[in-house]
């Protein structure tokens, strides 16, 4: 019973916290305003570490929190100061492309829902799968995939690099 | 929990973001779209490394998360250029590679 | 007679290897000729080394050829028919028609064969010392050469295309040699005229070869295996009765024409006068002994089918002797008005040629033929002698009036060669000239020609006649001009010779040969007339020993066993037998001796028909086989034959010294054989006879002789001017001056009239009609350029081009807004295509 009630209350969890995460995306893509899109954000990416957190990954959770919302967002929002844009609702955000992007996004979609559903119809994750501890994560990263964790490393580092470079004045 | 619940769930965040790039003129919010794809990404990843049993989809769910912070320095730091030398940053007017 | 025996049946006729090889005599020269040309002038004489050796060559050959010959005829019965030693190479056979190369010696060849290799060595000898110098010495002898060869080729011809080959070679060389100085525009004028008026009568004989094979040739494939070119096929097909009268009368005619055009007959006589603008030795070669007896020689060869075709035997008039009549006469009537000394011998020739061919036309064959043996001889020498006068005394004149007379005196070896050769002419016993010429006359009386016996009698009347008036003019009288050493210092008498004068030292500087011009020339200056060198003079005297002595060859009047010449030479009209033709002409390399020594016969069955052939068969594979009045024992039918032979046998007419049969060659057709000879008929000799025409020709020469001095010595003041104080004879003269206004006719009327259209029509053709063709073409073109230009081109080609290059430009431009540079746009079609692309994946995978 406990574990039934644990998988409702999983499901119900997991129904709210996506439509929200749904809401904001669309939200995300229609905003007139461009801070208020960014926050929007935030919302949907708040909403996926929750999902991660039901999907039995807390490492990756409070990764997403501290590295997403925290930095990722807070340059999104200084960008968007240091680009002038308009405190407020802007005119036009969105070009005349949209009778190629809606056709183009509801065709995908329909794809891939009509893929997933032939592909995996009804198959139940695991239901008392134990946690991934961080110590997994790291023996992963330290152990298999090392080489892209350097190829990675680099990565940020040409990133920040290449960040200054484009970005000062001279 | 089904998987394809999760699964759809990443499939609807990945095409709004699809949307999302295609409409928004705003190069600031096209940076947001992408980032709303790679979350989805993320998502699957981390759905079918629970399926499996294994962190490997934890590991490079991290790895995205890295890269997706990397990319978005340096897209900001693109934008601010773009600023600096036009005054804007409408993604319609920068057509110079037009032809 | 006959021999009556017996078993000897057979008749084996000798051969040699010269008979054999006769074919080989008209090589010699041509390969001298084709020396001469690449290497004449690099040669110390110039190249004359190789005409002289060749033609002495051909003599040898041809002598040897002869006496095999003699050995042969000798080594025969009697009456047999003495078969020629034919041979034949096939050159070209395609269709049933087969031409072929080959030799058909016969009586005939040999004797033309000597005489002209005989004469052409002397004359090549001459011509060494008369053309010394000369501009073009080495040409002259290899143009000499191949005339030989031409001649020689057609003498031994076995088929009518060879003969036709020497005969058109012939007249390539005489017109080389006529215009041998053509330099001056007479004698290269005289040059064409020659030919064209040869060549007017060579149609005839294109002509008459056709119509004569497309006839003939059926029958004698069947008959002789051999095609209807061939001469023996042609004779024997003549006398078989298979001809139609029409086809064998126009063939003969056709042919006649073409010996009218070469022997200078009436009417086409006209162009041998001119012929003597050619250097003398030319003249005394071609012009008077070998090419203009072609045609004669024609006649003779070919005698069966004129023998049928004219109906010789069976009229008293028909065209070959008409035609020689009446030349004998007009050409001697204008001997008589003639200034130069060589037109004098040319109209002698032609009125000598006109002997021949009635002698021919009235069935004289034998004295025909023998007298172009001894004609050869005799004019010859009459030719070499006026050179030897124009070269030593009359300083290269022939013009008897102004620079000759009186030369008996400085030249005594011309004179009296000159004097043989003229008693030879005119037909004196004991010259050769008694015993051809008056033969002929004679014998045309007797066959039934009377009226033209009479125009014979009147031309040795003539002949003597204006023979002794050259003779009187040159060598009797007192020397004029050259003759008394004038020397014409301003030209040469260059001028006054321009027409008839045979050398061309237009001024000694133009000589190569400069230091002896100049010597001869002042040696004629210095010295006057006197006797020409030895190169000269013993060729002169060569030739005048044969004018005596070639009759005796066939002195009738002393007899049968005299008369060689007839036993060598004349066909016998006997039938031959002719078996197995079954195998055909030979191919190529292939060669088919018709007259073997093998020619054996072992006759066993004879027939005795009515008539009086009688056949023997042969066992051998020899194609002929030849018959003869010898009956074997061995089926044991003799005497029956014998009887009725010997009863009919004897010619009615055969009184004295002639022993054969009559044959029905000529009167019917030969049964099972064939005749290659039809039956002639000779004239007993009588001396009555002989002594008629030694008194007309003494009378002519008599009263030649009073009239010469009394116009020319004289001056007797009613004969001088005679001419022009009597209108009559004034007219008469006038007409024989203008040569009867034949050229007038010739060349103003006939060729004008017809030339002159014909060069207007072409010139309008060639103006208007292909000028309009070729200006038409082009202006075609260029309308059909430019409609292709605008059309075409312009607008389809430039069109398509263009168009290519607007359709990748607007393909360009439509798809220019894909790379639009708007990142969206570019993130749209990424998108957009990956969705395509799942959704194809999905739908494939479904």
């Amino acid at each position: 019973m406990i574990a039934s009630d644990v998988l409702v209350a999983q499901n119900v969890g997991f129904a709210i916290i996506a439509a929200i995460m749904v809401i904001g995306a669309l939200r995300v893509v229609t905003t007139k305003n461009v801070v208020h899109a960014a926050l929007w954000l935030v919302v949907v990416l708040a909403g996926a570490a929750a999902q991660y957190v039901l999907l039995a990954a807390e490492f990756v959770a409070i990764t997403q929190v501290m590295v997403y919302i925290g930095a990722v967002m807070v340059l999104f929002l200084f960008g968007t100061m240091l680009t002038r844009a308009r405190i407020g609702a802007e005119k036009d955000l969105n070009n005349k492309n949209w009778f190629i992007g809606l056709p183009i996004a509801v065709l995908l979609l329909a794809t891939m829902l009509i893929a997933l559903n032939d592909g995996f119809k009804a198959e139940k994750l695991p239901a008392d799968a134990p946690l991934v501890t961080t110590q997994q994560v790291s023996d992963q990263i330290f152990g298999p995939y090392l080489l892209p964790f350097w190829a990675l490393s680099f990565v940020l580092l040409a990133a920040a690099i290449g960040a200054i470079v484009l970005a000062r004045r001279d | 929990m089904l998987l394809n619940q999760f699964l759809m769930l990443g499939a609807v965040l990945f095409c709004i973001g699809v949307y999302g790039v295609i409409v928004r003129k705003n190069a600031v919010l096209v940076l947001m779209s992408i980032e709303l794809i790679l979350n989805s990404v993320n998502i699957n990843l981390l759905a079918f490394s629970l399926r499996n049993g294994n962190a490997d989809g934890h590991t490079f769910a991290l790895y995205v998360i890295a890269v997706a912070a990397a990319e978005v320095g340096v897209g900001l730091a693109m934008v601010l250029l773009m600023y600096r030398n036009r005054r804007s940053v409408g993604l319609d007017e920068l057509s110079e590679m037009k032809g | 007679m006959f021999s009556a025996s017996t078993e000897a049946a057979e008749v084996v006729l000798s051969s040699g290897w010269f008979l054999e090889h006769a074919y080989i005599i008209p090589l010699i020269p041509a390969v001298a000729f084709a020396l001469i040309i690449f290497f004449g002038k690099k040669m110390p004489l110039k190249g004359s080394e190789f005409g002289i050796l060749s033609m002495f060559g051909a003599l040898a050959m041809s002598a040897g050829a002869a006496y095999q010959w003699i050995q042969r005829v000798n080594g025969a019965p009697e009456e047999a028919f003495i078969k020629p030693v034919i041979k034949t190479w096939t050159w070209w056979q395609n269709d049933g028609i087969s031409l072929g190369i080959g030799q058909h010696i016969d009586g005939l060849s040999i004797a033309i064969l000597v005489v002209v290799a005989f004469i052409s060595s002397l004359v090549q000898i001459y011509s060494t010392e008369y053309l010394h110098g000369d501009r073009r010495y080495t040409h002259f002898f290899a143009s000499l050469t191949l005339f030989s060869a031409g001649m020689l080729n057609m003498v031994i011809a076995e088929n009518m295309i060879q003969l036709i080959l020497g005969w058109e070679l012939m007249g390539l060389c005489s017109f080389m040699l006529i215009g041998h100085w053509w330099e001056e525009g007479a004698n290269s004028r005289a040059a064409l005229k020659a030919f064209f008026t040869t060549r007017t009568g060579d149609i005839g004989l294109l002509v008459g070869t056709s119509v004569l094979f497309f006839s003939a040739n059926e029958w004698t494939q069947k008959t002789l295996g051999v095609s209807g070119f061939s001469i023996r096929g042609l004779s024997a097909w003549a006398l078989s009765g298979d001809p139609g009268h029409a086809a064998i009368t126009v063939g003969a005619v056709a042919l006649f024409i073409a010996a009218i055009g070469k022997s200078g007959q009436f009417p086409l006589h006209t162009w041998l006068p001119d012929a003597m603008a050619g250097p003398t030795p030319v003249s005394s070669l071609l012009h008077s002994s070998t090419m203009v007896v072609a045609g004669v020689f024609l006649v003779a060869r070919l005698y069966p089918v004129f023998f049928e075709g004219m109906n010789i035997l069976g009229t008293s008039l028909n065209f070959i002797v008409l035609i020689g009549g009446v030349t004998i006469v007009i050409a001697a009537a204008l001997a008589f008005v003639q200034t130069d000394i060589k037109k004098v011998l040319a109209y002698s020739t032609v009125s000598q040629l006109g002997y021949m061919m009635m002698g021919l036309g009235a069935g004289a064959w034998l004295p025909a033929v023998f007298h172009i043996f001894t004609h050869a001889f005799f004019k010859a020498c009459l030719f070499l002698g006026a050179g030897s006068i124009s070269h030593s005394a009359s300083h290269h004149s022939f013009d008897m009036k102004k620079d000759m007379g009186g030369l008996r005196k400085f030249m005594p070896v011309t004179f009296s060669t000159w004097i043989i050769s003229t008693l030879a002419l005119c037909g004196v016993f004991p010259f050769s000239g008694f015993f051809s010429k008056d033969e002929i006359i004679d014998n045309v009386g007797h066959n039934g020609y009377t009226f033209f016996m009479i125009i014979g009698l009147s031309g040795a009347f003539l002949t003597a006649a204006y023979m002794t008036r050259a003779t009187y003019l040159t060598f009797f009288g007192e020397p004029r001009g050259a003759a008394a050493g004038e020397h014409h210092e301003e030209e040469h008498g260059h001028d006054a010779h321009a027409a008839h004068d045979d050398h061309g030292h237009d001024d000694h500087g133009h000589d190569s040969h400069d230091a002896h011009a100049h010597d001869s020339h002042d040696d004629h200056g210095s010295h006057g007339p006197r006797e020409s060198g030895l190169i000269i003079t013993v060729p002169l005297v060569i030739l005048a020993t044969l004018a005596i002595g070639s009759g005796f060859l066939n002195a009738a009047p002393f007899g049968h066993s005299w008369e060689n010449f007839k036993k060598w030479v004349e066909p016998r009209p006997e039938v031959v037998a002719v078996t197995d033709v079954a195998h055909t002409t030979g191919g190529a390399g292939e060669v088919r001796i018709a007259a073997g020594s093998t020619d054996t016969t072992i006759p066993e069955d004879h027939s005795a028909p009515a008539d009086e052939a009688v056949m023997s068969e042969s066992e051998t594979a020899t194609e002929d086989t030849v018959a003869h009045g010898e009956v074997t024992a061995v089926a044991g039918e003799e005497d029956s034959a014998h009887g009725e032979e010997a009863a009919a046998g004897h010619s009615t007419k055969s009184a004295e010294g002639e022993a054969h049969h009559e044959s029905p060659c000529g009167s019917e057709t030969p049964e099972g054989g064939v005749c290659y000879a039809p039956q002639l008929h000779h004239a007993p000799f009588k001396w009555s006879k002989a002594g008629l025409s030694m008194i007309i020709v003494f009378a002519g020469m008599l009263l030649s002789w009073l009239l010469c001095v009394q116009l020319y010595d004289r001056k007797n003041k009613k004969l001088v001017g005679l001419t022009q104080r009597n209108k009559l004879l004034g007219a008469g003269y006038s007409f024989l001056e203008n040569k009867y206004y034949l050229d007038t006719l010739y060349e103003k009327i006939i060729v004008r009239s017809i030339a002159h259209p014909i060069s207007r029509g072409a010139y309008w053709f060639n103006q208007n009609v292909l000028d309009g063709i070729v200006n038409g073409a082009g202006i075609c073109t260029k309308t059909v350029a430019g409609w292709v230009y605008r059309n075409v081109d312009q607008k389809l080609v430039d069109g398509a081009v263009n168009g290519a290059g607007t359709t990748a430009e607007n393909a360009g431009g439509a798809l220019q807004p894909v790379q639009s540079g708007k990142v969206n746009q570019y993130g749209a079609l990424l998108f957009g295509a990956a969705a395509i692309g799942a959704l194809v994946l999905v739908i494939i995978n479904f």
